[in-house]
């Protein structure tokens, strides 16, 4: 394996990791707040077992998360050197801020997590809402960052110098809103139908059906309501990659001509060599809508693009419709969702709908995934859009994959074992948390 | 705010050499236990660390952003030279907080349990010694920008005597202060007579690997000895810290166990101090003889502003919800 392609591969896999991981991080603690909430108003004890249950998967989430994070501030600086020497003091604006956030959060986890019957029962909650909004901005934080790449702000290249460093400036590019908006979205999206496929899978079993279908609940409501909203962020990204990179665009549709209008291509099979689609459903205008809001707009084909700034049109448009056709289904089953909330029909009856809801638990984040993969892969051959390629920032230390070798067994069974213990942590429901006056398990 | 951004980096190394490696003592203590202490030793650790370590592991991080936001020039050339030595540190971090999570969250108690402590433990003894080795790398001279092959380049950087010394001598340190605060940590009499035991072999195992890293310097030309006895702070900390340590075992005699920890820390920030003050403001010494300053590789004005006011925002928002945390779950349970 080429070094360049290995020190890809290994910060792909590490990201690809290490998102899934903070995306649950990060939200699983608004759930848990929403029923310790119920708890304290109702008390309820089902309210509370959903809670703990849940704050020990947010354990095991949150420190895997935060040791692959530890990896990554690292290995920007072993895999891309280069890359960091010049980007460094420019976009570490968000990366300061998000110490803070994180440090924060890591804080208000040790008091949620050993605080149980020692803290005062509103600070405990609000401890646990602390990890939720700081683990959120910490999130929004580190797009900003990855933003700052596809649309950098807060200095000016001249010469092959990077001078008038701003990083409050390079913080707020253009991109960041619509991305972070996107992210946040996913995250949500993704998590709840995660979270909700669980709990329905052990409805559909009939055990515990009281606590799982509370905690159900709790789930689908925001990954309902995230896959509502996330086409609109969607278009906001369509329209804003449209003007600021083009050739990301492009190669998200395989548009491989410019075309005034130009039609949306669904599925179809790449030939990159030709540079033809075939089989793909063509919906005439529909991209030129899209991209700029009017069905007759022209939209920039690759032709427009030097060759040498194609980025790999096949990945990328696999990917882009990976995650489009994923978010519509989604889509659907959350409107089904809200028909059935508004007729107000038992749940445990639509056995088919808990059902749509298990097959939907890997969904949310293989479209994650993918849309991760879309902005990535689209930005090559950059790694600063436009300023830096990313084969110029590479480690000049051969043998980079047997580093790669190395992190796939680890990512491989760290996943297994995290998989392994979230399945014996369901398993022990029923003995944990049956009986109503459960003693504190564990500690 | 030059100053600002500095005096963080060098709080934050600190406290993650402090906290952090109290955090990696205590499984270095575990790794040397017998056998039929061991679940002893884990239960005092658990109520110990457990709801502190994550925290006490961000101090990397801020220390690692710092490096890379403000001084880039030398957090690439460390990335670079020293890659193979950061690689299995990040390994053994990886491993280690894993395992201590998924040891306590394994809703079954069986024998994934033995492969967990396991893990746990070599990762604990790992993780110091690869980071007292890139410590010991940065100052010892064997960094070579211009090395031509590949072993000269990347594995000799890090792989030489004074380098392998200073990371055992801090392997030995956070056993140290590990044995120390554990003995505050405890209320049995049993508990607390073997945690004196493992404080006392960690102190001669800490004066045995420091010798040998005085022994390694002046092997390898590296003026140790010039920068902590030639110079008046390297000196006098030099001296405080053998006066704290006289008296840390005094007061361990007279069973004064919570104000221990407190010598024991400021021991450790002495040798700390004795071994930097003299180098400072030059962080890494290249092959050549010629040194990277902290002055002169800081980042543009602009960006050390603005990361010095991130800075003192945060520190202010998590200083005292951490003395909070540390406070309240120090307390023993009724």
């Amino acid at each position: 394996m080429d070094d360049f392609l290995a020190a890809r591969s290994q910060m792909a896999l590490s990201l690809g990791f290490h998102i899934i991981f903070s995306c649950i991080g990060m939200v699983m603690p608004f759930f848990m707040a929403v029923s310790h909430y119920k708890w304290l108003k109702t008390n309820d004890e089902a309210y509370k077992n959903v809670t703990k249950a849940w704050s020990k998967g947010v354990a095991i989430f949150f420190a895997t998360g935060a040791v692959s994070g530890t990896m990554l501030s690292f290995e920007l600086g072993l895999l891309w050197p280069k890359f960091m020497e010049h980007a460094g003091p420019i976009f570490g604006m968000p990366f300061s801020l998000e110490g803070t956030a994180f440090f924060i959060e890591a804080i208000a986890l040790g008091f949620f997590l050993y605080g149980w019957n020692k803290l005062n029962k509103w600070f405990h909650w609000f401890t646990g809402m602390v990890v939720g909004v700081s683990g959120l901005a910490s999130g929004i934080l580190v797009v900003a960052a990855n933003s700052w790449m596809n649309s950098p702000a807060g200095f000016d290249f001249v010469g092959g110098k990077y001078i008038n460093i701003d990083p409050i400036q390079a913080m707020l590019n253009k991109a960041w809103f619509s991305q972070a908006l996107h992210m946040c979205l996913a995250a949500f999206t993704a998590t709840g139908f995660a979270v909700a496929g669980v709990h329905a899978l052990m409805i559909l079993r009939n055990s515990n059906k009281d606590f799982h279908l509370k905690a159900f609940k709790i789930a689908a409501i925001f990954a309902c309501i995230g896959a509502l909203l996330q086409p609109l962020s969607g278009d906001i990204s369509a329209k804003d990659v449209a003007k600021r990179q083009p050739a990301k665009l492009a190669a998200m549709e395989a548009l491989y001509k410019t075309q005034k209008p130009a039609p949306l291509l669904i599925g179809g099979i790449v030939n990159e060599k030709d540079k033809t689609v075939k089989m793909a459903i063509e919906v005439p205008g529909a991209l030129s809508f899209l991209a700029h809001g009017d069905f007759k707009s022209e939209v920039k084909g690759l032709d427009q693009i030097p060759e040498n700034e194609h980025p790999p049109v096949a990945i990328t448009h696999y990917a882009f419709q990976i995650m489009v056709g994923i978010g519509t289904l989604l889509l659907f089953v959350a409107l089904i969702y809200f028909f059935t909330l508004f007729k107000k029909k038992s749940l445990t009856d639509k056995r088919w709908l808990l059902k749509l809801f298990v097959l939907a638990i890997p969904l949310g984040y293989i479209a994650l995934e993918a849309g991760w993969v879309v902005t990535e892969v689209g930005r090559q051959p950059w790694i600063i859009y436009g300023i830096m390629r990313t084969k110029d920032a590479v480690t000049p230390m051969p043998g980079i994959a047997y580093s790669f070798y190395i992190f796939t067994a680890i990512y491989v069974s760290l996943s297994l074992i995290v998989t392994f213990l979230l399945y014996r942590q369901i398993k022990m429901v029923p003995v944990l948390y049956n009986q109503p006056t459960s003693k504190t398990p564990n500690q | 705010m030059d100053y600002v951004v500095i005096s963080f980096l060098c709080l934050g190394i600190l406290l993650y050499f402090l906290l952090g490696g109290a955090d990696f003592g205590a499984g270095i203590i575990e790794l040397f236990t017998s056998t039929k202490n061991r679940s002893r030793t884990r239960k005092t650790m658990y109520q110990a660390i457990g709801p502190v370590w994550e925290a006490n592991h961000m101090w990397l991080i801020i220390a690692i952003v710092i490096l890379f936001v403000g001084f880039p020039h030398i957090y690439t050339t460390m990335s670079v030279y020293l890659h193979i030595p950061l690689l299995i540190m990040l390994i053994g971090i990886i491993a280690r907080g894993t395992a201590f999570v998924f040891r306590h969250y394994d809703a079954i108690k069986d024998d994934m349990q033995w492969l967990y402590n396991r893990i746990f433990r070599y990762s604990s003894f790992v993780t110091p010694l690869f980071l007292g080795i890139i410590a010991g790398s940065v100052i010892s001279g064997h960094i070579d920008p211009n090395a031509k092959d590949f072993s000269a380049a990347y594995i000799y950087s890090w792989l030489n005597w004074f380098s392998v010394s200073v990371g055992l001598f801090t392997v030995a340190l956070c056993g140290f202060l590990a044995a120390i605060y554990l003995i505050g940590e405890t209320e049995d009499d049993f508990d607390k007579r073997r945690f004196i035991k493992k404080a006392e072999y960690m102190n001669i195992a800490a004066v045995v690997f420091g010798a040998m890293v005085f022994i390694a310097a002046q092997l390898d030309k590296i003026p140790l000895i010039d920068w902590v006895f030639k110079n008046t702070v390297g000196l006098s900390a030099i001296i405080l810290a053998s006066l704290s340590l006289i008296l840390l075992w005094y007061l361990l005699i007279k069973g004064k166990t919570k104000v221990l920890r407190i010598l024991a820390g400021f021991q450790v920030t002495m040798i700390l101090v004795a071994i930097s003050y003299a180098h400072f403001p030059n962080f890494i010494r290249l092959k050549s003889g010629d040194t990277i300053s902290l002055f002169e590789s800081i980042g543009p004005e602009k960006t050390i502003n603005s990361l010095g006011l991130a800075l003192l925002l945060g520190s202010i928002l998590i200083l005292p919800f951490l003395g909070y945390l540390f406070y309240k779950f120090q307390k023993k349970e009724e």
